[in-house]
């Protein structure tokens, strides 16, 4: 748990690090996702503790957005005056880019020849 | 109110351990009623737990700074979390190098649509400026998100709260939006759920399907590159704003410079 912990970590710190000192346009986070994927690449694999705790960490990913959401109740009073025109929004764009998104996937996975992962026969 | 009551107040109120407490049982208690309704996805133990600690720092006359002062040890873990994302990426490698063509036709499709969409609809229904700049960015993952709108000169902290809404919206909607359209690849349902709704949405396909909440994870971080490097190139474009060059060229031209260059 430990060695997780320090590997999650350092690959973070040196996401946030290289992307503020050479001002990149990604989350320090996500580059760090990109250094842990270079680190599994080499070794050749996950070690164990590294997979259970980021199994863990991934079971619970919703949870750690609740600190944020709970940030509504700074904005009551605007999301109550522009309500209908905000959700609407969220609820119609969220549809439409899932929609959207998830058609293009398979029309060109289609058009290359691709072969869709479904649920085999189940 | 007996002194000892008040005591024991003044002490929760100015240690992270009450908050961060509370956070985690109302959570639990989110998860636990999504469980109990046979994990339909309308039944959200997020939207559930916000609720929750809503009701209760409105009873309590707490102010969400403080509140943060505790829940903010959660709020840290998505970093860690995020980093994780790359053991899944790993496991399922094979299909992510098989996919990658149809995955960068449906970010492109998807970043467009998102942030098209969302500003389209709200202007249409007459929401404000500051609104209209701050919901842009509401499918990225919150802190590129908050950046975003800063840059533009949005809320952040409206953003930040847009997109979580979006993220629990895409969670709900997307089991029953996807089955609607016969959509059955499982990589093209989690990639689109994480380019519309990052990480909630990732979360969501992680609990249907392993191979879904991988593409999920991929698609959440290409669309928070993607949107970064578009608004980016915007201002780049802006700054030399050359008369007579339409705004689609400037977006063209900047998918042909490095993402990796330093900006100009």
């Amino acid at each position: 748990m430990i060695e997780a912990g320090i590997l999650l970590l350092l690959c973070q710190l040196a996401g946030e690090s290289l992307v503020r000192a050479v001002d990149l346009p990604v989350p320090g986070p996500v580059l760090g996702a990109v250094f842990m994927l270079g680190f599994l690449a080499i070794r050749r694999g996950v070690p164990d503790t590294l997979g259970r705790t980021s199994h863990d960490l991934l079971a619970n990913f919703s949870l750690l957005f609740v600190p944020a959401g709970a940030g509504i109740i700074l904005h009551a009073a605007r999301l109550e005056a522009e309500a209908v025109a905000l959700i609407t929004a969220l609820i119609g764009s969220t549809a439409l880019t899932i929609a959207v998104a998830a058609l293009v996937f398979v029309g060109v996975d289609r058009l290359m020849g691709g072969t869709a992962a479904e649920d085999s026969g189940a | 109110m007996n002194p000892q009551f008040d005591q024991l107040w003044v002490y929760l109120q100015a240690n992270p351990l009450g908050w961060l407490t509370a956070t985690l049982i109302a959570y639990w208690i989110g998860a636990k009623a999504q469980r109990a309704a046979g994990g339909r996805p309308y039944v959200n133990p997020v939207a559930i737990a916000v609720l929750l600690l809503v009701a209760l720092l409105a009873a309590t006359g707490t102010p969400y700074q403080a509140y943060f002062e505790g829940a903010q040890f959660v709020h840290f873990l998505l970093g860690p979390a995020t980093v994780a994302l790359a053991i899944p990426l790993y496991e399922n490698w094979p299909a992510v190098k098989r996919s990658l063509i149809p995955m960068i036709a449906a970010l492109l499709a998807g970043t467009v649509t998102a942030v098209v969409s969302a500003v389209g609809i709200a202007w249409a229904l007459g929401a404000s400026a500051e609104s209209l700049v701050s919901i842009a960015p509401k499918s990225v993952t919150t802190p590129v998100a908050m950046g975003i709108a800063e840059k533009l000169g949005g809320i952040p902290s409206l953003t930040a709260v847009l997109v979580i809404l979006t993220g629990i919206t895409g969670a709900i909607i997307a089991t029953p939006l996807l089955n609607a359209l016969g959509l059955k690849d499982w990589r093209a349902r989690g990639f689109a759920v994480g380019v519309a709704a990052h990480g909630l949405g990732t979360a969501r396909a992680f609990q249907v399907n392993d191979l879904a909440g991988t593409f999920a994870g991929i698609g959440m971080a290409l669309n928070a590159l993607a949107t970064a490097i578009l608004v980016r190139a915007a201002k780049c474009g802006a700054a030399r704003s050359v008369i007579g060059r339409s705004l689609s060229l400037r977006v063209q031209s900047s998918f042909h410079r490095s993402p990796w260059a330093p900006p100009p």
